[in-house]
């Protein structure tokens, strides 16, 4: 791969922001009309529909902070997520069952507790497992962090008094800090402002001087090594900060629901996050938001033709590997600087 | 703990570690030589599973069966890697991810088409249905037994093939340096497609071995998949004797495991061990590539 030039922005965020990104502006915008649309149609099914596109794309997000831009291949995604999801969803259980976590914790149904602590052990998780799998790297790092997917999965469906396989439903009526979010359209609106402020946070992550290093690190290790900068803790940073992102996706995820299931960890979930974040393209902060908006409606209408779905979608994946190398973001043609991307080595 | 429980308890960690050296034999010679991450080899375990499963309907016959399932889970793995694989040896680890991923859905698509949901019976051969009694006290199933049996045999007969053999050279070759070994003359896409359908026979042994004991479903290859894709690592990607012995540590490690300690705890002990032993060896016990 040739190396290609790496600096920070020259111009204005918010000028540069609406040349290389107006793709995603008006996909936002577009969302923001969705509870209107789905209560216009008198279908609560559409809001559901982009509920779950918006916290997908919020976990895909996250993932490709570390692929993307850089070069990790994360198969443990779905697991950071599941973290912050327990995390809610345990708190909320101990709430309404008025019994002590671990004998000692209260338990909460204030979101504007669980779900940050859900973030940290989420970061947590992510920086214990990573000391282990970025020192080392490429199918090395793939397959150990689908391992320690599973660990997280066969963890939780060990955890009997929290449902086990069959997952945990929250019963406690959850808030934010007093605000009452359990209204489809309101949890929505929470959801979309998370996802545009966690978007803002990567989009200006990724072009400071920590993402340029953790890009610099994806192109070319070594060299990074010979500028005197240590690759590892850059990598394990990045990896913590994509993991807290996965976390919050992964706790509205059990907020919307008021469930929390294993199957939502399981590493297939993970594979389904690198599908979207490639789908939509990863040389973009926002790409895959794209990829999980045609991910959700692709798992949405593909049932309704055929039984079996999941054939044709395999091969969907198959063939935008083989054809489309810069997802979808090649097919809207947006202009600007690329990432590294992911594809190397 | 028992000295009956502590035999069959090892008993069955040997068996389950010979199942697992089964799959990632293949999976660590196909990424030690053609550099490519198959996480569609599960596929193939749940192809050895079925196929059995429809040649003993149809001919009546356990050893009938098998001896028809193994080529034809070659046969689907040397076309998989004909039709797709091939073209992506020199792909970026990323796209073989997804390319696998993406072969996954398929195959597990199509068992459905064919199959249905429900599980489908693979059952046992009559003369290996019962227990053996081993010694006093201590009956241990003799299908298992048998599993035990095939899967150190195959194990043996495959350290055999790729040390003591001119194919086995140009495996190791491959493995190791496999600019070189082309240059040398071997015949490199040969070997490929040698290694990949030998690869897939033995993950269809493996499946359909494991059948009459857990059951013959879809996606019933995915759990094995990820142990011996932690087996794999932990024996360094493209060794055998790593993935034997890492495959006899997993397997005993993962039975004692679920054994001894509370299910929240025993379910991790594996990856624990896994993370234990990179955080000591990163490229495995047994690295291949300098």
């Amino acid at each position: 791969m040739v190396d290609s030039a790496l600096k920070p922005a020259e111009t204005g965020f918010i000028a540069r922001t609406l040349r290389e990104s107006w793709p995603i502006l008006v996909v936002l915008a577009l969302l923001a009309l969705a509870p209107t649309l789905s209560s216009a149609l008198e279908n609560p099914f559409l809001i559901r529909l982009f509920t779950r596109a918006v916290i997908f794309g919020m976990a895909a997000v996250a993932l490709n902070f570390v692929l993307g831009f850089g070069g990790l291949v994360s198969l443990m995604h779905a697991g950071l997520a599941g973290i912050g999801a327990y995390t809610v969803a345990i708190l909320a259980f101990h709430d309404y069952d008025g019994s002590k976590l671990f004998g000692v914790f209260a338990g909460t149904g204030n979101l504007a507790i669980s779900i940050p602590l859900g973030m940290l052990l989420s970061a947590f998780g992510a920086a214990l497992t990573g000391i282990v799998s970025l020192r080392t790297s490429g199918a090395y790092f793939i397959m150990i962090t689908l391992a320690f997917n599973q660990m997280l999965y066969y963890f939780f469906v060990a955890l009997q008094q929290y449902g086990g396989d069959d997952g945990l439903q929250i019963l406690a009526s959850l808030d934010l800090a007093g605000f009452d979010i359990s209204k489809r359209a309101t949890f929505f609106y929470v959801a979309l402002a998370a996802l545009t402020l966690e978007l803002l946070f990567f989009a200006r992550l990724v072009d400071s001087r920590f993402g340029v290093i953790l890009r610099a690190t994806a192109q070319n290790e070594r060299r990074v090594i010979a500028l005197g900068i240590p690759p590892l803790r850059y990598k394990l940073a990045a990896f913590a900060i994509s993991g807290a992102a996965a976390g919050l996706a992964g706790a509205l995820w059990a907020t919307g629901q008021q469930f929390v299931s294993p199957s939502e960890l399981s590493w297939v979930r993970s594979g389904d996050y690198i599908v979207m974040a490639v789908l939509g393209g990863m040389g973009r902060v926002w790409g895959p938001v794209l990829g999980a908006i045609v991910f959700v409606l692709l798992e949405a209408f593909l049932p309704s033709w055929t039984q079996f779905w999941q054939a044709p979608f395999g091969l969907v994946v198959i063939l935008i590997v083989v054809f489309l190398k810069g997802g979808l973001i090649d097919l809207v043609g947006a202009k600007g600087p690329r990432a590294p991307g992911g594809g190397g080595h | 703990m028992s000295l009956s429980l502590f035999i069959e308890q090892s008993l069955n960690g040997v068996q389950l570690g010979v199942m697992l050296f089964l799959m990632a034999a293949g999976l660590t010679l196909v990424f030690g030589i053609m550099n490519l991450i198959n996480l569609a080899h599960g596929s193939l375990y749940m192809a050895g599973a079925f196929f059995a499963a429809a040649f003993i309907k149809l001919t009546g016959s356990f050893v009938l069966a098998v001896l028809l399932a193994l080529p034809a889970a070659a046969i689907v793995g040397a076309f998989v890697e004909w039709a797709v694989l091939r073209r992506f040896y020199s792909r970026g680890h990323l796209d073989q991810v997804l390319v696998t991923f993406g072969l996954i859905l398929v195959f597990n698509d199509v068992v459905r088409m064919i199959w249905g949901v429900v599980p489908v019976p693979l059952p046992p051969p009559d003369a290996l249905a019962g227990s053996v009694h081993l010694f006093e006290g201590v009956f241990y199933p003799a299908f298992r037994l048998a599993i035990l049996a095939v899967g150190a045999l195959v194990a043996l007969a495959l350290y055999f093939v790729v040390s003591h053999t001119r194919v086995g050279m140009w495996i190791r070759a491959g493995a190791s340096n496999r600019p070189m070994a082309s240059a040398l003359g071997v015949d490199v896409e040969l070997v490929f497609s040698l290694v990949f359908s030998a690869g897939a026979a033995l993950a269809g042994l493996a499946g359909l071995m494991a059948g009459p004991i857990t059951a013959v479903q879809v996606g019933m290859g995915e759990p094995i998949l990820i142990l011996a894709l932690v087996v794999t690592v932990i024996g360094g990607i493209g060794s055998i004797r790593g993935a034997f012995v890492a495959a006899l540590i997993i397997g005993i490690g993962d039975t004692f495991g679920r054994v001894l300690l509370p299910p929240a705890l025993g379910s991790m002990v594996i990856f624990m061990l896994m993370a234990a032993i990179l955080a000591w060896r990163p490229k495995g016990l047994f690295p291949v590539h300098g």
